[in-house]
């Protein structure tokens, strides 16, 4: 029973309300000692025989061994994709390629639990985000694909879409799971093979993902996870395949376009952001609140379409600012598997250090900062939620990604500068919009350049809704019937005159 | 669509120049947020901590045509000891009963601390003239009543007459004097979370003490999302003003369970100084038998059956 405080002349009350742990069980996990490359429907030791830890980032504790696939090992991947479309999978029926991802997508369901405690094992999301957001929509992603398998023919009429090949595709740590869902589902849906290669920090849930692949009798060698870390992806990026799916920094998905330039592989690239999240003074407040909150500490800020920046329309910026540092104390962060936490670890030490460093520079360029009184545990990655108000658009914070908790608040005073200050970046992948007047939210939204535009609301995402970037956030889009066309071929195009 | 009321006289205005704001609510969000802290899991001493607390707000509440002398003195027995086995289980904090039996409630409940609540003002419809209103709200303050539930006129409201409303909750608490207002506002005849939002700050400028959601008689009353919607609402005028308003969720609250989510949303939203009774009560009837057993569960590691815990 917490003590009772007296103040003033009132009935005292609680000193404290301490929710107790709340944590799901890590025992519904299996792991292996020591992974193998998963090649051909086996998983098969690498070749380079090189192997490297993979970390609880809440712990540092090390979980399993993880194969660094050397270029042998990439092009033994590719390869068996290769056999595997050409001796059966290009020739399956649609309606076949469409009842294995349904058998995924439901395979994924019935284990989403196990699913959920791994990710957040191995990625440090609080288990109350891998649970209701990442499993989920990952399944949703599966089912959504398998109903276009069988119905390409409608997706694009006239146009006699056909698979390209083999793909080679390269995700990030922010999702690991989803990320591979939004990869490899519009693949198989088109009728490739694929290579993917997760994560070197957070492999766990593509490994276990491989369980997933065996038990719903996908034909061996159209899918194949390898492991490891950039010079794994640069070999899958130069080997023998048909396209390059890419996920990820900026700055490697610039060398991935050089490298591929010339070559006549296709490429999709979905890099970073620097999102502005734009609310006027008529907007609905306390719900903006939750919006900013939602859209920049989600996922530890581990989002490449977070509302980093925020920009307040001035006549509303106090009460805004107050209920948004309020709002900072309720925040709990710690533990990732206590259902309780809203925010997480850090994913790795190398992206705390970069966080920190940004940060510091922050600071130094004179922006105030917030940050709510928290109790950080002593081991593991972690990062108080924080908030830079005083930002100029020239400060580092208003213009690099950071990929962490952090936000930079701007002000604007009209929705023209809104619109100039938000489209006042490199990046183009996402906004959001605060306002009760529907007519703004339009003229925002045509004007705004960002692939994914939210209204009074943040962080919201659909398999049948297209995500992709403008500038400098890549190109092509992923969901949707939109996220089909980048693994396709349309030949038949020009008899139709295009 | 009704214009949003211009401020009556009374609301007290910020001390810095800000422009008063009555805003809006996204109902999608407030809902999304809802069920967000809904699914807090508050386990072990935590929830033993909920729990007693959820009895120490309870304003026990039986309004109904058939109410009688003896069902009246049995709830209000309960009242002062809801567990007779268990010396450790709280009071609650009210019994909240029609203005006939008001007497035969406080009579009961003694010196025990345990208050009396009635309801007043043509309650539940609101739909008399306002002297009549006014003078039943002082009636009952006479007749021994501790705490006044009265209810706004939502014919009124919907109506756009909003001063009307305003002055009648006036008049109401210039007749109850120091004794306790709480304002009903019928969220399940509002409509809308921007009505509940206007009618919150509304009752409140006019003087409330409380905030309550519902009468009861409607399906549709003290949901998660209008509790939130009204808990900001209290927020918002504290942050501005630093009166502190206190909020009664009644109707719809049946199960521990809910009582804790509900607790836990003041606790997220209003923080520690709404976590007592003098700033938080359940309405309810059927709810305290529950929380009693989810106490002695927590207590003894299993549930005893429904027999073991008295109807009144």
């Amino acid at each position: 029973m917490a003590e009772l405080e007296q103040r003033g002349d009132r009935t005292p009350v609680p000193s404290k309300w301490e929710y107790a742990s709340a944590p799901e069980s890590r025992d519904i996990v299996k792991l292996e000692e020591r992974y193998g490359l998963f090649i051909g429907g086996e998983f098969v030791e690498p070749r380079s025989g090189d192997f490297y830890k993979t970390l609880d980032p809440s712990s540092e504790e090390p979980l399993a061994e993880i194969p660094q696939a050397g270029p042998e090992d990439v092009a033994l991947a590719v390869t068996t994709a290769r056999e595997a479309y050409e001796n059966g999978w290009s020739a399956a029926s649609p309606a076949e390629r469409a009842k294995y991802l349904f058998r995924i997508a439901r395979i994924l369901q019935e284990r989403s639990r196990e699913f959920a405690v791994l990710e957040s094992l191995n990625g440090g999301k609080p288990i109350r985000e891998s649970r209701d957001v990442d499993l989920p929509l990952a399944a949703a992603h599966f089912f959504y694909y398998a109903g276009w398998a069988d119905k390409l023919e409608y997706a694009f009429p006239h146009r006699r879409p056909k698979p390209l090949g083999v793909a080679g595709q390269i995700i990030p740590w922010n999702f690991p799971l989803l990320m591979l869902a939004w990869k490899i589902a519009p693949a198989l849906a088109a009728g490739n093979t694929a290579v993917l290669k997760p994560a070197e920090t957070t492999p766990l849930s593509a490994l276990l993902f491989c369980d997933v692949l065996r038990q719903a009798e996908l034909p061996p060698g159209v899918v194949n996870i390898i492991t490891g870390d950039g010079a794994t992806g640069a070999a899958l990026v130069k080997s023998d395949v048909d396209k390059i799916a890419f996920t990820g920094s900026t700055e490697v998905g610039k060398a991935i376009q050089r490298e591929l330039a010339g070559t006549g592989k296709k490429l999709t690239l979905e890099l970073g952001g620097k999102a502005a999240n734009i609310i006027f003074d008529d907007c609905a407040l306390d719900q903006a609140v939750e919006g900013i909150v939602n859209g920049i500490y989600f996922n530890q800020g581990h989002v490449c379409c977070a509302g980093s920046r925020l920009l307040v329309q001035e006549s509303i910026y106090e009460p805004l600012i107050e209920k948004l540092k309020r709002r900072l104390t309720t925040l709990r962060v710690g533990n990732p598997l206590d259902k309780n936490t809203d925010v997480g670890a850090i994913n790795s030490r190398q992206q705390l250090d970069k966080i920190e460093q940004l940060v510091a520079a922050g600071k130094e360029e004179g922006a105030e900062i917030y940050q709510p009184p928290c109790r950080l545990p002593e081991k593991g990655y972690w990062f108080v939620p924080t908030v830079f108000t005083n930002v100029a658009q020239s400060y580092r914070i208003a213009q690099e990604e950071i990929f962490g908790p952090v936000l930079s608040v701007l002000t604007f005073r009209t929705p023209d500068e809104a619109v100039e200050k938000a489209n006042n970046t490199p990046y183009g992948l996402s906004a959001g919009v605060w306002t009760e007047k529907g007519s703004r939210i339009l003229w925002m939204a045509q004007r705004l350049e960002a692939g994914v535009i939210w209204a009074n609301t943040y962080n919201r995402f659909d398999p049948a809704s297209p995500f992709g970037g403008y500038k400098e956030s890549g190109f092509g889009r992923e969901g949707g019937r939109h996220g089909l066309e980048p693994y396709l071929d349309f030949e038949g195009a020009e008899a139709f005159g295009g | 669509m009704a214009q949003a009321p211009a401020l009556p006289t009374g609301f007290e205005l910020p001390l810095e120049p800000r422009l008063p704001r009555i805003g809006s609510v996204d109902q999608v969000a407030v809902e999304a947020r809802a069920t967000d802290l809904s699914r807090r899991s508050i386990k072990r001493e935590a929830k033993v901590f909920a729990l007693d607390l959820a009895v120490r707000m309870m304003d026990l509440t039986t309004l109904e045509g058939a109410d009688t002398p003896g069902k009246v003195a049995a709830l209000a027995s309960k009242a002062v000891r809801p567990d007779p086995s268990d010396a450790s289980v709280p009071s609650v904090a009210a019994v909240c009963v029609y203005p006939n039996l008001v007497q035969t409630a406080r009579e009961r409940v003694g010196d025990s601390g345990v208050k009396v609540a009635s309801v007043a003002t043509a309650f539940p419809s609101g739909q008399s003239p306002t002297d009549l209103k006014v003078a039943e709200a002082r009636r009952v303050v006479e007749l021994g009543a501790d705490e006044v539930d009265m209810v706004i006129d939502r014919g009124a409201f919907l109506a756009g007459r909003y001063a009307k409303v305003y002055d009648e909750i006036v008049q109401v608490k210039e007749a109850v004097g120091e004794t306790h207002l709480k304002v009903i506002l019928e969220v399940g005849e509002l409509g809308t979370y921007d009505n509940v939002r206007r009618a919150s700050l509304l009752a409140i400028a006019a003087g409330a003490d409380f905030i309550k959601t519902s009468t009861g008689k409607l399906s549709s009353s003290a949901t998660l999302p209008v509790t939130l919607v009204m808990l900001e609402a209290i927020r918002d005028v504290f942050e501005e003003t630093g009166r502190r308003v206190g909020m009664k969720p009644a109707g719809g609250i049946r199960n521990a369970k809910q009582a804790v989510q509900t607790l836990v949303l003041v606790h997220e939203t209003l923080g520690l100084d709404w976590l007592t009774p003098d700033l938080f009560r359940f309405g309810a009837s059927s709810l305290l038998n529950d929380v009693l057993m989810q106490i002695r569960k927590e207590k003894t590691g299993r549930y005893q059956s429904p027999e073991y815990f008295t109807i009144d």
